[in-house]
Formats: structure tokens, sequence, C-alpha cells
């Protein structure tokens, strides 16, 4: 064999060897919902566009992600290049320049066509630092056969009052069948998204203005004595322990009246394959009480500032949430599945209003949401169904422990908000508020 | 002498036995069953038994969705190696303890166990920030070594316990025989200890197998055990419970099958000493 040919068959191994070790392996942290799922199944257009980058996906429980990307993010460990947070860490890791600017998206990114009560949450003195992914708010699905059997039309936006008359009117214990099914379970995520954004409803804030704590207050005083009232007279058996996916269940399987919950549910129970009911869900906007109930969630990809691929991560977080990527899933899966809540111009799509029904007051929930004035009252925070600042995980699992208690019977309405005061009185100023 | 029991009295305690094996197995029972199960079917009330329309569609999307194999081998490795390491370090200190005790031993012995006393979650952030510093963090190496030093006081226990059953004067006829300290323990001790140091290592195997909080939090995908696997297949939004209890009797099975053929070999060693 000659010199130059086995200095050639060298060079090219020599390459070959080379090529996966110049590819940037990009870690991606994400939770296990479906669009999230979806999303990992049509990274091939990217992959194809970019052969110099890897994805390593790490797909973890909500809370346990949560708290390794917090561990992971305040020591600097740089696992991850890019995780999935939610609209409510935003803003708190970004004052703390724990994550990247997103900015040069690219020209084709279209950022300014983002809703803007989304982008408005995840944008700190003007500049975004994650991108959503998919928005939600919270809206009523209904049985539209029991409501028609009850004697009733849901408005629009029905008004408290409204939702519990129908609520009486649709139970039918005997046949299993519960007029409204309500988060009960204990969790800062779980009941008390459900009631703080109810609370902020009917005028009753979490704090004043000097960061003190408005449980003893009537407004709290009646919220929780409405919710605990029709959830005992119209709600499901052991509704302290129903969140999310109890609920979800329970509609689907036709035990349900009326949910009020997050947006998204809307995509399942009207899908035949899961749902019992499928062809039998209304929706409507959120009740109405001093104020719309408002609710505004959004999951995001955020790139942590510890990321060794800065530009493939934001090469990467562009596309996932790019209009073009919209269009990849409505072509392989259909409209009616891809991420919703988070452009104006999926609103604008005839072909994606038709798919989905619930389309609009999807919309409207989303836009009528005001993160800075969520109740009737001035507040120092921003948050819907949750408080902007780092101590409302512990503290909003504490008080909603004691109205979960509350719902099982385990205590008055009274005593619940007697200790969610002390509770939150005693956290407060051990956090060190006022600031 | 032994007293007899009467057949009512020995088939009450036949059934009761069996009823309470049952209690113990039934969770792992309905995981079984549900991962056959469709997500409908997983959340019907009642809930079906046996009577649903059986699919393997779960373990298909699991199979596709993730790196079983990979997580599978980081499992074998980590809780292998770990207990491996760990018998290592604790067979000459459970014989120091055993057979040369110190005037402190027996308080040695209490705060090796009260370490396992402390919340783990206490500790996490520095040790996370040595394992940032020394380049450990997903690697299969630093999570065997905190596995291993997790469970040492176990295992040293466990070991100390079985070696407290053997006379020391087999031991001291040996050393008069003229075999060294390595021959002594290599030759003589452990072929006596080996029913109690098989159970040690089926026992410490199975909980390093299932240790979930530093698995979760100190590897991220490189060295991701099955532990890892699971908690992928929970979803705040949405239904999972057939797919995760998929993902779930795909974790289970290796180290149930294990148990199921060693179960004698672990019932003689948790029972080694027991009766004399």
């Amino acid at each position: 064999m000659s010199m130059m040919l086995r200095g050639l068959m060298g060079a090219c191994a020599m390459t070959a060897l080379a090529a996966p070790a110049l590819a940037e392996t990009l870690t991606i942290a994400t939770v296990n919902n479906g669009d999230m799922i979806r999303m990992q199944k049509m990274t091939k257009p990217f992959t194809d566009a970019n052969p110099d980058i890897q994805l390593e996906w790490v797909t973890l429980e909500e809370n346990v992600l949560r708290q390794r990307v917090t561990t992971d993010i305040a020591t600097k460990g740089g696992q991850y290049d890019i995780v999935t947070v939610g609209n409510y860490e935003v803003p708190i890791w970004a004052r703390q320049g724990w994550l990247l600017a997103l900015e040069d998206m690219g020209a084709d990114y279209d950022a300014a066509d983002i809703l803007p009560p989304i982008a408005e949450g995840l944008s700190l003195d003007g500049k975004l630092y994650a991108a959503p992914f998919y928005g939600e708010s919270a809206m009523i699905m209904y049985r539209t056969d029991l409501m028609e059997k009850a004697g009733l039309e849901m408005p629009e936006r029905p008004t408290w009052d409204f939702i519990y008359d129908a609520a009486r009117k649709m139970t039918d214990k005997s046949a299993e069948v519960y007029g409204i099914c309500l988060r009960g379970k204990a969790g800062w995520g779980e009941n008390m998204a459900f009631l703080t954004s109810m609370g902020a409803s009917y005028g009753a804030p979490w704090f004043d203005m000097e960061w003190k704590p408005q449980f003893s207050g009537e407004a709290w005083k009646k919220a929780l004595t409405d919710y605990v009232a029709i959830m005992n007279e119209a709600g499901p058996p052991g509704a302290s322990s129903n969140g999310f996916n109890e609920n979800l269940a329970l509609f689907q399987t036709g035990k349900c009246g009326m949910w009020i919950d997050a947006t998204v549910a809307a995509s399942f129970v009207s899908n035949p394959k899961d749902s019992t009911v499928a062809d039998k869900v209304g929706y409507a906007l959120a009740p109405e009480g001093e104020k719309p109930q408002m609710w505004l969630w959004a999951w995001t990809l955020a790139i942590p500032s510890s990321t060794d691929a800065p530009d493939a991560a934001k090469k990467f977080v562009a596309w996932a949430t790019s209009k073009a990527y919209t269009e990849q899933v409505a072509a392989e899966e259909g409209w009616a599945n891809v991420p919703p809540g988070t452009r104006t111009s999926l609103y604008e799509n005839p072909a994606y209003l038709e798919a989905a029904p619930f389309a609009k007051p999807t919309l409207d929930s989303i836009m009528s949401a005001d993160l800075k004035n969520p109740t009737t009252v001035e507040v120092p925070y921003i948050g819907t169904q949750w408080v902007g600042i780092p101590e409302f995980q512990a503290l909003g699992t504490a008080v909603g422990q004691q109205f979960s208690a509350a719902l099982a019977g385990q205590a008055s309405v009274d005593q619940a908000l007697q200790m969610a005061q002390q509770i939150a009185e005693r956290e407060m100023a051990r956090a060190g508020y006022p600031k | 002498m032994a007293r007899k029991i009467s057949d009512t009295r020995r088939w009450g305690f036949t059934i009761l036995a069996w009823g309470v094996a049952f209690l113990i197995f039934f969770p792992i029972l309905w995981t079984i069953l549900t991962s056959f199960k469709s997500e409908a079917d997983a959340i019907a009330s009642p809930p079906k038994f046996l009577f649903f329309d059986w699919t393997t569609q779960n373990y298909a999307e699991v199979q596709s969705r993730s790196p079983y194999f990979r997580h599978f081998m980081n499992s074998v490795i980590i809780s292998v190696g770990s207990t491996l390491l760990g018998l290592l370090i604790a067979i000459p200190a459970a014989w120091s303890m055993a057979f040369q005790p110190a005037k402190r031993t027996k308080d040695l012995l209490m705060w090796m166990l009260s370490t396992k006393m402390m919340p783990a979650a206490g500790v996490l952030i520095p040790m996370y920030l040595l394992f940032r510093s020394w380049g450990l963090l997903d690697t299969r190496f630093g999570i065997t070594v905190v596995l291993m030093l997790i469970n040492l006081p176990i295992i040293t226990w466990m070991l100390y316990t079985y070696f407290r059953e053997i006379p020391s004067e087999i031991l001291e006829a040996a050393r008069m025989d003229g075999a060294s300290l390595k021959n002594e323990i290599l030759h003589v001790l452990t072929p006596m200890a080996v029913p109690g140091i098989a159970s040690t290592l089926l026992l410490n195997v199975i909980l390093a197998w299932n240790e979930a909080f530093w698995t979760l939090n100190l590897t991220t995908s490189k060295a991701a055990p099955l532990t890892t696997f699971i908690a992928s297949y929970s979803s705040p939004e949405g239904l999972f419970y057939a797919k995760l209890s998929a993902a779930s009797t795909m974790a289970i099975a290796p180290i149930l099958i294990l148990g199921w053929f060693s179960q004698k070999q672990l019932v003689r060693g948790l029972t080694f000493g027991a009766v004399k």
C-alpha cells in the first residue's frame, strides 16, 4: 500500500472519528405533557438542518423537574442547556441572572406575534427570557346534555351564582353525576391555583401593598365558604384528593356536570378516543364575581446562563416555538394538536379555528388575564393563580393544606382561614417582607 | 417438646399467611394489570380487574420513547457496583468490630447507623457542589460511590450481626494453625458467613436499585438508572397511569426475577442465627 493511500485512509478515519466529537449535544429538561412528547418525536427537521447538534431529552415529573433544575441552575451545575419552566419561575429566575435573554432569535421568529399577556409574563425590563411553547388559561367545560336537562343555558361568561345554581340542578348522586368538579388536592399548583384565582375574582388578594396577608378579610371568607359549600352539595366524594388528573378522569367518564380548569383540558375531554362524553362538551369563559376569574400559565423553553452551548440552544428554542413548527405539527398530526395559546397568528388561522371548537374561549380567557391586576384591589405582586415571589411554592402548599382540610371537613372555614393567616404572617416575616 | 397444632389452626394460619402475602403483593399485581389497560380502562370506576381489553400498546410506546436498555444497564452497574464496593470495605470493618472490639465499637456502630437518620435533602446542595467541582455529575462512578456510602452503614451492621454468630474459637483455632489475617478472613470466616454475605449483597442490590433521591438528583441522562426512567412517565396534565405502570413493570421486573430466584438464600440469610 502506497504511503499516499495510507495517509488518505488515515485522514478519512480521523475525519470519521472527529465528526461526532464536533457535534454539540443539547440536554433538554422537560415535563411529560402531550405537546412536549410530540415535540420530541418531531425534531427530525431540526436535526437534519443542524447535523452538528444532537438532542438529549430528560423528561421528569413536574415537581422533580422544578427541584432538579433549580438545584442545577442555582449551583451553576451546567447539566441542562434548555429547561422547560412555567411563567411563574421565569421573572424570578431572570432577576437572579439564571436565564439568558432571548435576543436575536432569527429574522422569521416574529416575537411580536406572541400573545401580549404571555409575552409580558416572560419578560423583564423589556427583554424576553423564555419562549412560550404553549399557553393556557382557565375555562368552564360543561356537559351540554345535563345543562339542557337542568333547563339552563350557559352564558358566555356566567356569574359564580349561576355556576352554583347549575351545579345543584345538574347533580344526581344516585347516578354518580356531580354538578361540579374542582381541584381540592393540596398544593400551590393544585387547589391553590384554583382558589387563588377564585379568591381574586371575589376581590380577595393574598397580600395588601404592605405585604400583609389578607386571609382574615371578608372576601376570602365568602370565597372559601362558597367553595366548600358547593363542593359538599354538588361535588364528587373525596374531592379533597382531586387534582387536575383526577377531575379529568371524572369528567371523561361522565361523572361531572361542569369542570373549571386549565384550557388545555379541552383537547382531552373532546377527544373521543379517551372521553366518553366527547360529543357533549360545551365551553364557556371562567366565572365572574367582582372581577372575572383570571388564569394564565405558559410552559416555556428557557436557556440557563450556565449552559456551554448558548447559540445552539437558542437555535433550538427558536425552532421549537416558531410558526414553522406549528405548521409542521398541523401537517403531520392535524390542527387540533398544535401547541395552543402562544401566537396571535394561530387564532387568525381559519383551519385552526375550525378544528378546535375551544379556540375562541381559550384566546378570550388568555387575553383577559391581567397579571399585574388580578383582583379588585391593588397588589404588590404579579400573578393570577399564583403569586410571583420565590416563597410562594412553600407558602401556597402550606395554605393549600388548610383549605383542603376545610373541604375534607377536618376544619371549619374560619379555622382554615385563621391558620392560613398565621402561616402566611409567619413565613412572610421570616422571609423579611416588606422588602 | 414441640407443641401439636390442630388442623384447624394450621389451616387458619395458612389462609392468614396467604392473605397477608396477597395484600403485600397486590400493589405490584395491580401495577402489572394496569400496564395492560388503555388509559381509559386504567381510570375506570368501578375498577376493572381482569375483564378489560388487554393491550401491549403501553409497552410499545414506552419502548419507542425511552432508551430502556441504557437505563437498565446503568441500574445494574450502579447497584451491583455500589454493593460490591461496599462489601469490600464492610467485610474487614465488620470483622474487626465483631472479633477485635475496642472500647468504643458499639458507639461507632450506633454513629454509623445514625447517619441513615439524616434527611438526604439536607446535604443535597453541598453534595451537588462537590460533584460539580469534581466533574462527577451524571457519571456512573459518582453515583456508585454515593450509593455505596449511603448503604455502607447497613452493610456493615448486617455483616457485623452475622459475624457475631460465628464462634470466635474457630478463628482462634485457624490462627493457632498459622493462618494469616487474609487467610482467616478469606478461607475461614467468609465461607461460614456466605449466607449472611449473600443476603447482605442481595438486599443492598435491591436497596441501590430502588434508590430514587440521589439517582434523580445527581444523574441526568448518561448515568441515569431506571428510577429516572419511571419518573419521566408521570404527567401533571393528562392521563398517564397505564404508561407509568408499563414503565414501572419494566423497571421492577429484573429485581423481582432476581428476588424470586434467590428467595431461599435471602430468607436463609435474614434468619441466620435467629434459631440456635
